[in-house]
C-alpha cells in the first residue's frame, strides 16, 4: 500500500473503483457550491459462523459499501451517507447535502485540516491478510473451539456458542485539499461462550473468551480459546455477596481495560471543550503516580487501532498521554484541537455518515514487572475484579459506581467466586491510588491493559 | 389500516421476489424470508448555543434468510438487483444442505398491517430543518433562563423514516412505514468548580407537531436544567442493603432488565437464562402484573407489524406473580411450540431477526404513591436512571441512578449522586410489597442493545416500593 497522488491509480481495481467514486463526488460537491469537502468511501465483505452444541446455529455473509461525505459551504457544514452510489442518486445526494449545510448556523473553527498538514507517506502497517476462510474452515475451526470447552469439565452442560468471523475491508478517503489515501485491513476473531452448572444449586454461570487478530495466523488456536472460555465460566460457579466494606481492588487484563477505556474517553477532545469530562483544565498536572504511562499508538504494526492515516487524513501517531504519571496530551481531531487552542494528535476517527469525532487507536497502559499472581500474593482482604456490568460512570464528575463479579482475595489467595456486588469510588481518586500494574499486556483489541491494583474501594454487598 | 408498500418503492418486481424466495425454499428449509428496507436518518445538533451540525443518511437494502430446524442462514446486500437477490438466496439456504434449484413457493398476497398506531404523513415527517433548528435555539434559552448556573446545554433531534417490506416463504407479504423520532436535552451546571450533568428527552413513533404539543420541547429543557442543578448539592450514595423506592416511568428498566431480557424466547430454548424452566411457577409477589405491549399508539417500542410481518400483540409476562409466558419471534415460536407473540424485531436489514422487547410495563397497582415513601425509614428513592445490564444466565442485572434522594423517616430528603442499584432477575420481584396506582410510561428515549444489534423500546412503572436491594455508593452507614 501506498499513497496516491491526485490520480486514481491502477495497481488495484478495486481501490482504482472506489477512488474514482470519491474524486466524482468531490468534483459534484464543488460544482453544487461546496467550499470544501472530503469524503470516504469503505466496502468490504464479511463472514460469520456461529456453532451451538456442535452445530450450526446461524451463518451470515454480506459484502457492503458506503460513502460518507462531509460539505462545507463557507463556516457551515453538513455530513451524510449513502450506499447507493449510482449517478443519478449521487447527484441527488450531493445536492441534498449541500442544502442541509445551508441550513445550519456558521461556526468560526468549522473547516478541513490544514493542506499543508496532510499525510504525505502511507506506511505499511501489515494490517491486511489476504487468506480467505471458506465456510467449512470456519465452521470446523468454531465446532473445535466450542469442543474443547465442553470437554474441558463435566460441569460445562450447555453453550451460548462458538462465533468465527473474518472480515475485510477498504477504506479510501479524499479532501478538496486534492488528498487521497486507501487503506485495506482484516480482521479475524473467534470467541466461545459456555454455560456451567453448579451441580448442587442448579445455577447457572456462563462467561467467555476469545481472540482477534488481523493476521489468520496469529489467531489463539481455536483449542485454547475454548479451555480458557471453560476455566473462566466454571470458576464463577458457587458465587456469593459479600459484606460492603473497603478494600484493595484488582482489576484483571479485561476490566483494567474497561478502566483505561475511561481514560480514553476523558482525554477526549469534544468531551473536553463541551465541559464534559473530569480532566478538563489537568493537562500537565499529576493524575496518577511515577510508574503509570499510557500511549496511544496509531502506528503499530498489525495493531487492531492502527491506521496510517487518521479520519481527516492525517497522517497518525504515537502519542504519549500520560508520562510518569502526569497527563501530557488529549486525543485531539482538527476542530476539538481549535476549541481547545490545540493542535490535532492525529485522531480523528471516521464513522462513514458522521462528521468526525476523535477516538484511539491502540491506547494502552504501559505494563509493569510484577505478575497477576504476585499483586494477589500480597493482599490480605480485598477483590480480584474480572467482570463489569452496567453504566455507572459519571465522565464530568468522574463518578464511579459500576456491578461486579470476581473472586475474593484472601491472605493472597483467590478463596471464592464472588456476584451481585458493586464497586464505587471517583475515577480520579482511583488513578491516583493506583498502587500497583502488572507486566501481562496483551492487545485484543484498540485499549489494552495489564492488571492493575487500586488501593481502595468501596464494595457493597450484602 | 396501514399503508400498502409497493415493491417498486425498492426497485424489484413480484417475479424477482418470488424467484428468489423459490431459490432460497429448497427441500430442508422451513421457513425463509426476504425483508427490504429503505431508511432515511437525519440529525441535527446543538452545542454553545449553536446549531452547527446536520447529518443525513440513507440506506436501502434487503436480507435474505432461511431457517432449518435451528440453523439460520442469513445473507444481506445493498444492491437490489436480481442478480444480488439471487446470490444472497444461495447464501442462506447453505444451512440447509440441500441441492439447489427453484422450488415451487405460494405467489405472496400483498396485504397491509390491520393497525395503523403512528399515522405519520411523509410530509409530517420531512420538517424543513430551519424548523428544527429552530426548536433547538428555543431549548437553548428555556434551559439557560432556568439558572445561571447551566454553562452548557447541548441537545439533538434525531428522526429515522424506515420502510419496509417482508415477503415470506409462507405465502405472505406486507410492509409498514415506520417513522421514529427523539429530541434530547443534555445540560452541564457549574458552581465553584463542581460541575453536574442533567439529561432529559423524549419521543416516539410521532410528527415534529409532537414536541410543541404542551410545549413538549420546553418541559425536556427545564428537566434537563433542573437535574444538572439538582445534582449541584447532591451527596454521594450510601452503600449496601436498603428498601428502594422506584418513581414511575423510565426506572421501568428495572422490568427490563431485571426479567425482560430473560425472557426472550432464544435464551430459554437454549436453557441458558435464569427463567428456564420456570413457566407457571412464581417469579414476583402478587402485586406484580408485567406486560409486553407493542400495539400503544406512537410509542418508541411500539410497531404495526414486527419485523417478520407479524402483528404486535400484548402479552402477559407475569401474571400476580406467576410467569404466563415468553417473548417469541417465529423461529423460536416454531422451535418451542409455544405462541407466536409478534417480538421478532431486527435492527436493520443487515441484522438477523431476535426475539425483543417492545413496550414493557408492570400494570398499576392499589397503593398510593406517597404511603409507600411514608412507609420506608431508611433508604432511597430513585426517580430516574442512566443506562442498565443484565446478565441473562446468572440473572445479575445492574441500573444506575441519574436522579435519586435519600428516604429518611419517610420523607425524601437529600439528593444523592453515583447511586447503582445490583440485584437478581428471578428474586427481586419477590421483594415488590407495594405498587401504587400511578403506572406511567417512560417519554419514549430507550434503545436496547442485544448481540450488538440496537432497537427501540418502552418501558413504564407505576410507583413500587422493593423490601431490599443492593445499593453501590461509596458512603456506610
Amino acid at each position: 500500500m501506498e499513497l496516491t497522488g491526485k490520480t486514481g491509480r491502477s495497481a488495484q481495481p478495486a481501490s482504482g473503483h472506489l477512488a474514482q467514486v470519491a474524486s466524482d463526488v468531490l468534483a459534484l460537491a464543488k460544482k453544487h457550491g461546496a467550499t470544501e469537502a472530503d469524503v470516504v468511501v469503505a466496502d468490504g465483505e464479511n463472514l460469520s459462523v456461529q456453532i451451538r452444541l456442535g452445530s450450526v446455529d446461524r451463518l451470515t455473509k454480506a459484502r457492503e459499501k458506503r460513502l460518507g461525505l462531509r460539505i462545507f459551504a463557507g463556516k457551515r457544514s453538513a455530513s451524510s451517507s449513502t450506499s447507493d452510489f449510482s449517478p443519478e442518486s449521487l447527484q441527488r445526494f450531493v445536492s441534498e447535502t449541500c442544502t442541509l449545510a445551508k441550513a445550519v448556523v456558521e461556526d468560526p473553527v468549522s473547516g478541513l485540516p490544514d493542506a499543508a498538514h496532510m499525510a504525505t507517506e502511507q506506511p505499511d502497517l501489515d494490517l491486511y491478510d489476504d487468506t480467505r476462510l471458506d465456510t467449512e474452515r470456519q465452521i470446523e475451526l468454531a465446532k473445535r473451539a466450542e469442543a474443547a470447552a465442553l470437554a474441558t469439565d463435566q460441569r460445562i452442560t450447555n453453550s451460548e456458542g462458538a462465533d468465527f468471523d473474518s472480515s475485510w475491508g477498504r477504506v479510501v478517503l479524499g479532501n478538496s485539499h486534492g488528498f487521497v489515501g486507501d487503506y485495506r485491513s482484516s480482521s479475524y476473531s473467534l470467541a466461545v461462550s459456555p454455560v456451567a452448572v453448579d451441580p448442587v444449586s442448579g445455577n447457572m454461570q456462563r462467561d467467555a473468551w476469545y481472540d482477534v487478530r488481523r493476521k489468520f495466523h496469529k489467531l489463539d488456536a481455536p483449542e485454547a480459546i475454548g479451555i480458557e472460555a471453560a476455566k473462566r465460566t466454571v470458576r464463577r460457579l458457587g458465587a456469593r455477596k459479600v459484606g460492603t466494606k473497603r478494600v484493595p481492588v484488582v482489576f484483571d487484563q479485561e476490566t483494567a481495560g474497561g478502566l483505561l477505556g475511561n481514560l480514553c474517553s476523558a482525554v477526549s477532545g469534544y468531551a473536553l471543550y463541551k465541559g464534559a469530562s473530569f480532566l478538563g483544565g489537568q493537562l500537565g498536572k499529576r493524575l496518577a503516580p511515577d510508574w503509570f504511562t499510557v500511549y496511544d499508538d496509531g502506528r503499530m504494526i498489525g495493531g487492531l487501532g492502527s491506521r496510517p492515516f487518521d479520519g481527516e487524513g492525517l497522517p497518525t501517531r504515537k502519542n504519549t498521554i500520560v508520562d510518569k504519571g502526569v497527563l501530557t496530551s488529549y486525543l485531539l481531531d482538527t476542530y476539538s484541537g481549535k476549541k481547545l487552542g490545540l493542535p490535532s494528535t492525529g485522531n480523528a476517527s471516521r464513522s462513514v455518515g458522521e462528521s468526525p469525532t476523535v477516538g484511539p487507536t491502540n491506547f494502552y497502559l504501559t505494563p509493569g514487572t510484577r505478575s497477576p499472581e504476585d499483586i494477589i500474593r500480597n493482599i490480605k482482604d480485598g477483590l480480584y475484579v474480572t467482570e463489569l456490568i452496567g453504566f455507572g460512570i459519571n465522565m464530568v464528575t468522574g463518578d464511579y459506581s459500576r456491578g461486579a463479579g470476581g473472586f475474593w482475595i484472601e491472605n493472597g489467595e483467590l478463596a471464592y467466586p464472588v456476584e451481585e456486588i458493586t464497586i464505587a469510588g471517583n475515577l480520579k481518586h482511583m488513578f491516583r491510588d493506583i498502587e500497583v500494574i502488572g507486566s501481562d499486556l496483551v492487545f485484543r483489541g484498540r485499549i489494552a491493559s495489564p492488571t492493575v491494583k487500586i488501593a481502595e474501594m468501596m464494595v457493597a454487598g450484602n | 389500516m396501514g399503508q400498502l408498500i409497493p415493491l417498486d418503492s425498492f426497485g424489484v418486481t413480484e417475479h424477482d421476489v418470488l424467484a428468489a424466495l423459490g431459490r432460497v425454499k429448497v427441500r430442508n428449509v422451513d421457513y425463509a424470508d426476504l425483508y427490504f428496507e429503505s431508511c432515511i436518518s437525519e440529525s441535527v445538533s446543538m452545542e454553545e448555543s449553536l446549531v452547527k451540525r446536520a447529518t443525513k443518511s440513507i440506506s436501502q437494502g434487503v436480507g435474505v434468510r432461511a431457517t432449518a430446524g435451528e440453523k439460520t442462514g442469513f445473507a444481506y446486500s445493498d444492491d437490489l438487483t436480481r442478480h444480488d437477490l439471487e446470490l444472497a438466496a444461495d447464501t442462506a439456504r447453505y444451512i440447509a444442505n440441500s441441492a439447489g434449484g427453484a422450488q415451487a413457493v405460494p405467489v405472496p398476497v400483498h396485504s397491509r398491517p390491520a393497525r395503523d398506531l403512528y399515522p405519520v404523513s411523509h410530509a409530517q415527517a420531512d420538517v424543513a430543518t430551519a424548523d428544527r433548528v429552530m426548536l433547538l435555539n428555543r431549548i437553548d434559552a428555556e434551559a439557560r433562563r432556568y439558572d445561571p448556573r447551566i454553562k452548557n446545554v447541548m441537545a439533538s433531534f434525531n428522526t429515522e423514516y424506515k420502510i419496509v417490506m417482508v415477503a415470506t416463504s409462507e405465502g405472505t407479504m406486507i410492509g409498514d412505514v415506520q417513522p421514529l423520532s427523539r429530541l434530547q436535552v443534555t445540560c452541564i451546571a457549574e458552581d465553584a468548580g463542581n460541575r453536574q450533568i442533567g439529561s432529559f428527552g423524549g419521543g416516539g413513533r410521532v410528527g415534529f407537531e409532537y414536541y410543541s404539543e404542551e410545549d413538549r420541547y420546553l418541559h425536556y429543557a427545564r428537566e434537563a436544567a433542573r437535574i444538572a442543578i439538582l445534582n449541584l448539592s447532591a451527596v454521594d450514595a450510601p452503600a449496601g442493603v436498603m428498601p428502594v423506592v422506584l418513581g414511575g416511568g423510565w426506572p421501568g428498566i428495572l422490568l427490563h432488565e431485571a426479567i425482560g431480557h430473560g425472557l426472550e424466547a432464544d435464551f430459554n430454548r437454549k436453557k441458558t437464562s435464569a427463567f428456564s424452566n420456570l413457566l407457571g411457577k412464581r417469579v414476583a409477589s402478587d402485586v406484580c402484573t408485567i406486560v409486553d405491549d407493542g400495539t400503544l399508539p406512537r410509542r418508541r417500542g411500539s410497531l404495526n407489524m414486527d419485523d417478520e410481518g407479524t402483528p404486535t400483540t400484548r402479552t402477559m409476562l407475569i401474571e400476580k406473580g406467576i410467569l404466563r409466558g415468553y417473548i417469541t419471534d417465529k423461529l423460536n415460536a416454531r422451535l418451542m411450540g409455544i405462541p407466536l407473540t409478534g417480538n421478532g424485531r431486527r435492527e436493520s436489514y443487515q441484522s438477523i431477526v431476535l426475539p425483543r422487547m417492545t413496550n414493557t410495563f408492570m400494570l398499576a397497582g392499589e397503593s398510593n404513591p406517597d404511603d409507600i415513601i411514608k412507609s420506608v425509614s431508611k433508604g432511597l428513592y430513585a426517580v430516574s436512571f442512566g443506562g442498565g445490564q443484565v446478565d441473562i444466565t446468572n440473572g445479575k442485572f445492574v441500573f444506575s441512578a441519574s436522579e435519586a434522594y435519600l428516604i429518611e423517616g419517610g420523607k425524601v430528603t437529600k439528593p444523592v449522586k453515583g447511586a447503582t442499584l445490583i440485584g437478581s432477575g428471578p428474586d427481586i420481584l419477590t421483594k415488590v410489597s407495594m405498587v401504587g396506582h400511578d403506572l406511567k410510561l417512560d417519554e419514549g428515549i430507550g434503545t436496547c442493545g442485544k448481540e450488538g444489534q440496537s432497537v427501540p423500546v418502552g418501558v413504564g412503572l407505576p410507583t413500587i416500593r422493593i423490601d431490599e436491594i443492593t445499593v453501590g455508593g461509596t458512603q456506610t452507614g
